[in-house]
């Protein structure tokens, strides 16, 4: 019992027996899987297998109906909400970019920041030096350090796709959950966001779902396979495709 | 220094407005007291009046651009935050006949002596002492919206179900006033003031008076706005408005901001209706007519939504409008109004100041080169 408790406390997310349904439909069934500490995971599975409402789940959007969800072996994310589970740190980008359109991408980047989230502090709430710093350092990151002063609402969909981003990492998240980062990308695009979630995985464990393959080759990490609300297969890229039952149901022959 | 801190508050626009407003201030009161009756430029007292209850209708569409065009909370319920702050003047007010009224009682108000009440009922109690009536004016309000509030935004009520309720709200109190039993004047209301802090209602100095106050709390309504908005919790509130569940996923408490915002402009409401009342000299519960919510609301679209400066222009602007078109045009008003509501709806959708603005870009730029490299136009908009 002790060992599997030190077991579970040195994983990030923890998820454990997790079944969801909609009105009979069973979104997710018994689904069970470990994210480790620095990890980038890339989740993969054809449309209705489950991956949205696993985010859902993770985030506090969705409580399960069983099953156990731990954040750093200790927190119970499936008693917590959205709010709450963002301060412990797990950042989530959305599939659509969802960004505040009518701020500039500055102060889209200022809202997220870790810090104290209180009506009242943000009320009385003054520019502080530490912040610009750290504000500049992810505009470099996310290549928008020229677009500071631009409004969110003027930017390409990969550069909003990128802000979104930039605010996950604004936040400091020790989890990153990235729902289709490169959808609606161009080519060009789709490289340059492979090489920064690299970049971002250095220092943060992030868990990516995505549809397309060639992406999931750049990225070159440990790839789980969902199917039908439960894990079908895991392991390199190439070792799941080489998997019977993943070609039957996702990769097609 | 102080004078470019005041103008960051303001803005260019703000600091039109409230010029204006000092300009106005200071003019209707000359004009009435020393400008000889038969001249053009005289403004007698009945237009004194009128204007004072525009500059209280500015304030319910500022208290309501602060919630919808921040927020994104489309209230359709806020003149009964307004009549709530009226009536907890109307009662003061009442209380201040004392002997004086037609049944000559000096402590109940003629309408509890004509339905045979015989003694005060205790939610009557204090409203003689004016200090305790001000208190009422922006606790009874404020509370009804934190209580209505934590209820609807704990469960996630927005969007077009929110305004609904906010109407059913609305709609509820103006049945309950209409009752006799509730102890508030049912269908009659509140009226036959006499003065208020011992200045009779009456008079023209106390009509100038309260035309000045409504002047002042105008404008001060407006920078206590203009400062929420410029704050971070603003920006935390137009990011509500844009995009809701990704301020929550980036940890903000949506609710709790909402609950703020839709307090404090639940608040402003009430003073508005309180500055309102001596003015128009009643309070009855057709004041809580959901038609009059959904009027409110219309001003701030006309005038531009999420811009503060506009929702006073509308307030004011819609209802100078109404008085000519109803003493021209008495048939045509309403589908005037409606009308009004659909042009800025399809042709306006930032209303009169969204169109200046847009105006003002459309002229050639004094220097071409200063304008290279700028965003699209949409985003100068949403700055101006």
């Amino acid at each position: 019992m002790n060992t599997l408790h030190k077991e579970l406390t040195r994983t990030v997310l923890y998820l454990d027996g997790i079944s969801v349904s909609f009105d009979g439909f069973k979104a997710l069934n018994d689904l069970s899987f470990v994210v480790e500490p620095g990890e980038m995971r890339a989740i993969i599975g054809p449309n209705g297998a489950g991956k949205t409402t696993m985010m859902d789940v993770i985030t506090g959007k969705t409580r399960p109906d069983v099953g156990s969800a731990l954040f750093a072996g200790q927190h119970d994310l499936t008693k917590l909400d959205e709010a709450d589970i963002a301060q412990l740190g797990i950042g989530r980008k959305f599939q659509r970019p969802t960004v505040f359109e009518s701020h500039t991408v500055r102060d889209n980047i200022v809202l997220s920041l870790a810090g104290k989230r209180s009506v009242f502090d943000t009320l009385f709430a003054r520019a502080r030096e530490e912040e610009a710093d750290r504000i500049d350092r992810v505009l470099d990151t996310i290549r928008l350090a020229d677009r500071a002063g631009m409004m969110a609402a003027d930017l390409s969909h990969g550069q909003k796709q990128w802000l979104e981003i930039g605010m996950l990492l604004a936040q400091d998240p020790s989890l990153l959950l990235v729902d289709e980062p490169v959808a609606g990308m161009t080519d060009a695009e789709t490289v340059q966001t492979a090489t920064l979630l690299k970049e971002i995985a250095r220092d943060h464990s992030v868990v990516v779902v995505e549809h397309d393959m060639s992406f999931v080759q750049d990225l070159g990490v440990m790839v789980t396979v969902l199917h039908e609300g439960s894990v079908l297969a895991e392991g390199s890229l190439d070792h799941v495709s080489a998997d019977e039952r993943v070609i039957d149901v996702y990769l097609g022959r | 220094m102080i004078s470019g801190r005041f103008l960051r508050l303001t803005g260019t626009s703000g600091l039109i407005l409230l010029a204006c407003l000092l300009a106005a201030a200071i003019y209707v009161p000359v004009a009435n007291q020393f400008i000889d009756p038969g001249s053009p430029f005289h403004v007698n007292t009945a237009s004194v009046v009128v204007f004072g209850k525009y500059l209280c209708f500015a304030m319910l569409a500022l208290s309501i651009d602060l919630v919808w065009g921040y927020c994104g909370i489309l209230s359709l319920g806020h003149g009964a935050f307004f009549a709530l702050g009226g009536y907890a003047m109307g009662m003061h007010l009442m209380r201040e006949i004392g002997p004086r009224g037609v049944y000559g009682n000096p402590i109940l108000p003629d309408f509890m002596v004509f339905l045979n009440w015989e003694s005060l009922p205790w939610f009557w109690y204090g409203f003689d002492m004016f200090w305790f009536a001000m208190v009422m004016v922006v606790l009874v309000p404020g509370l009804l919206a934190f209580v209505f509030g934590f209820l609807a935004f704990r469960s996630r009520v927005t969007g077009v179900y929110l305004s609904i309720i906010t109407q059913a709200m609305a709609f509820a109190l103006m049945l309950a006033f209409f009752r006799n039993e509730m102890g508030f004047g049912g269908n009659n209301g509140l009226t036959d003031f006499k003065d208020v802090l011992g200045f009779d209602l009456q008079a023209d100095s106390t009509r100038i008076g309260l035309y000045l106050l409504s002047i002042a709390a105008l404008a001060v309504m407006f920078l206590i706005c203009r400062a929420i908005v410029l704050s971070r919790l603003g920006k935390v509130l137009i990011a509500v408005r844009d995009a809701e569940s990704r301020t929550r996923f980036i940890g903000y408490r949506v609710e709790h901001y909402k609950l703020f915002v839709f307090t404090v402009s639940a608040m402003m409401a009430g003073v508005a209706g309180a500055l309102y009342v001596p003015q128009v000299g009643i309070i009855n519960p057709g004041e809580f007519a959901p038609a009059n919510s959904i009027e409110a609301v219309i001003w701030v679209a006309v005038g531009g939504r999420g811009t503060l400066v506009g929702a006073v222009i509308g307030g004011i602007g819609v209802n100078l409008a109404k008085s000519y078109f109803t003493g021209a045009l008495p048939e045509i008003w309403l589908f005037a109004l409606g009308g009004l509501f659909v042009v800025v709806t399809l042709f306006m959708p930032k209303g009169i100041l969204g169109l200046i603005s847009h105006w003002r870009r459309r002229q050639p730029p004094p220097e071409p080169a200063a304008e290279t490299g700028a965003p699209s136009s949409t985003a100068a908009e949403e700055r101006a």
